[in-house]
């Protein structure tokens, strides 16, 4: 079957997430080794690296799967082939300029986008063509949208809106005031991260949808309800990032407030959790859906962190601690991350076939290993959090440098769980991508091709049965 | 959606972007401390090179930033620190920290930078004050 634009978008992601992966782990060499590297790739090249490469593979391999979706809906225009491709080269461009930016160590310096603010100029660019790709192939139908389509859009139309806002630091009356600019940043932020969820989210509603068989759920008043709510915290619930900062009271309680209805999204999952082991015992055998139970597992214990450290009290201590760092880690890793392989196993599946039954063990083998050595590595992370906190609150005199190496044994931990999380994603990834090269479907028997619908309800437990 | 409800839905929805457009107008505005109006030309210049040089990577402002290095909020008022100590260590660098190569005015614009962030408000966690509803409120905090 023939490579096409969106497959390109997911490919080009997963070699960027094992590069910023990679990244990731040189960069975190330099907490049990410091000084390593110092000069000539310091932890000020290292950090920037890995965490653009991995927003890239976040933002290219959402956008890929958009375009996949549209594509099988038959709502994308012949005509808008080279917008994608556009849309494809300039994030591309972006990609490779900012890892050149930073190997030279040319910065703009602010987080998430530390390269020179003119490499902003075609990222926005870029989303601009997406949107009007997007828009030209749904419009017309908007009162019957499917919720899907709705958290794209405003995922698109935020990502643009946050992105400029975050550059607002360069007219002076933001820029030279370090309160509000860092108020408007992180006001920004985390719009943008809420924008990427968005993309990420609805491609998984999608996919749901497929799996099942059944996308009535996304015309229900509830699943629209959490939407609802998911936008209102992507547009309110940013404040917790600022509670230290001496800012309007208004704008942390409004923070405080929206983020404790995220309450009722816990309650959601606890509520149907019996349904959701069900369904996942009924759906396991396939590749695409382990990944989304595992995110599902993600989701429960992030959120649950999320939610306590929105407490402003609790959020005192944690703040600035590498309890922030694990949150991070375990929603772009264990949920974003989990989604989008998700995506890409049940995409080339579907353009490329079955991956042949050895690189279907490796990547079964990858997933256990990449989920497994995700949670020590996050409980290391946590450890090293908490423990930063207790000493900060007690110790307070305590010189940076001690409190450092009194964490070593945590980031050891952390390190050496990496490495394994690192070989478990590689372990999953390279199957795809050599999917992806060789172009065509792997010779296989039909009888390990497991059918990504399965339509009638007596046949899927028949199905579970065999590929469990 | 359902098509019956698109009306409705689309008032709410227009009513959620309306009041994040006003709330955003209220961070530009209001998100400033009385202390914090007056930068001097040296501080936005020590500003650009704390962003060029990538400081952020490491250090934290406020908790926010990288955790390598120590936050630096406060470095300048706290005992046994102050600007001679930060002095030395941008010019020196030390066993994590690259030597950057700093010439003294660029130092003395990152300390005005550093001074400007010092002055902003206190972020030693014993100076906030925890309310029985879950708030803390910083000492000293005072805006427009």
């Amino acid at each position: 079957m023939k490579r096409n634009s969106a497959t390109i978008f997911i490919a080009t992601a997963l070699a960027v997430f094992l590069l910023g992966m990679f990244f990731g782990l040189l960069a975190a060499a330099q907490y049990v080794m410091p000084g390593l590297w110092r000069d000539t790739l310091p932890f000020t090249k290292l950090r920037p690296l890995h965490v653009s490469m991995v927003v890239f593979w976040l933002l290219l391999g959402a956008s890929g799967c958009v375009y996949y979706f549209l594509g099988t809906e038959k709502l994308l225009k012949r005509r808008t082939r080279k917008w994608i491709l556009l849309h494809y080269g300039l994030v591309c461009f972006v990609a490779v300029g900012s890892a050149i930016a930073y190997f030279s160590g040319n910065f703009g310096g602010r987080e998430y986008w530390e390269f020179p603010p003119y490499l902003a100029i075609p990222l926005v660019l870029a989303w601009v063509v997406f949107l009007g790709v997007f828009w030209r192939s749904v419009y017309g139908t908007m009162k019957r949208w499917p919720v899907y389509y709705w958290m794209w859009l405003t995922g698109i139309v935020f990502f643009i809106f946050s992105l400029a806002e975050s550059y607002l630091w360069l007219l002076p009356y933001f820029g030279d005031d370090l309160v509000r600019d860092m108020a408007v940043q992180w006001k920004s932020y985390g719009a943008i991260v809420g924008s990427w969820n968005q993309l990420i989210y609805g491609a998984a509603f999608f996919l749901m949808a497929k799996i099942s068989g059944d996308n009535s759920f996304a015309f229900s008043r509830k699943t629209y309800f959490f939407w609802f709510l998911g936008l209102t915290n992507l547009m309110f619930n940013w404040g917790h990032h600022i509670y230290a900062l001496p800012v309007s009271p208004y704008i942390k309680h409004t923070a405080y407030l929206i983020s404790m209805t995220e309450l009722l999204i816990f309650g959601k999952i606890l509520w149907e959790w019996k349904r959701s082991v069900s369904e996942m015992r009924q759906f396991f055998y396939q590749m695409p859906y382990r990944f989304l139970a595992a995110a599902d597992v993600w989701i429960f214990l992030n959120l649950g962190v999320a939610i306590l450290m929105s407490i402003p009290a609790l959020n005192l201590h944690t703040h600035g601690t590498h309890v922030t760092v694990a949150h991070a880690m375990g929603t772009t890793i264990g949920i974003n991350s989990m989604i989008l392989l998700a995506l890409a196993f049940y995409i080339f599946g579907q353009v490329f076939g079955a991956l042949s039954p050895k690189n279907m063990m490796k990547a079964k083998v990858g997933y256990w290993l990449s989920n497994g050595s995700l949670l020590v590595f996050w409980l290391a992370l946590m450890g090293a959090g908490l423990t930063n906190a207790w000493y900060q609150w007690y110790e307070p005199e305590m010189p940076h440098a001690l409190l450092m190496q009194k964490l070593v044994p945590f980031f050891a931990v952390f390190i050496f769980a990496g490495i394994f999380l690192f070989i478990g994603f590689a372990l999953i990834v390279f199957p795809l991508l050599q999917q992806f090269f060789s172009g065509k479907k792997a010779d296989t028997e039909t009888k390990n091709i497991p059918p990504f619908e399965i339509l009638e309800p007596s046949k899927k437990q028949a199905y579970a049965n065999e590929y469990a | 959606m359902p098509e019956r409800n698109f009306s409705y839905h689309r008032f709410i929805y227009t009513l959620l972007g309306v009041g994040f457009l006003v709330f955003s107008g209220f961070v530009y505005t209001q998100a400033v401390p009385e202390n914090n109006h007056v930068i001097s030309p040296k501080a936005v210049a020590g500003k650009m090179l704390w962003q060029q040089h990538n400081c952020s990577s490491c250090h934290q402002l406020y908790g926010l930033g990288g955790y390598l290095g120590p936050d630096l909020t406060n470095t300048l008022s706290t005992k046994g620190k102050g600007k001679n100590y930060a002095a030395a260590i941008m010019k020196n660098g030390t066993q994590v920290m690259p030597n950057f190569h700093l010439n003294d005015t660029e130092i003395e614009a990152l300390l005005a930078f550093l001074e400007q962030a010092d002055k902003s408000g206190n972020n030693r966690v014993h100076s906030y004050e925890i309310g029985l509803d879950g708030t803390i409120t910083s000492e000293g905090e005072t805006r427009k």
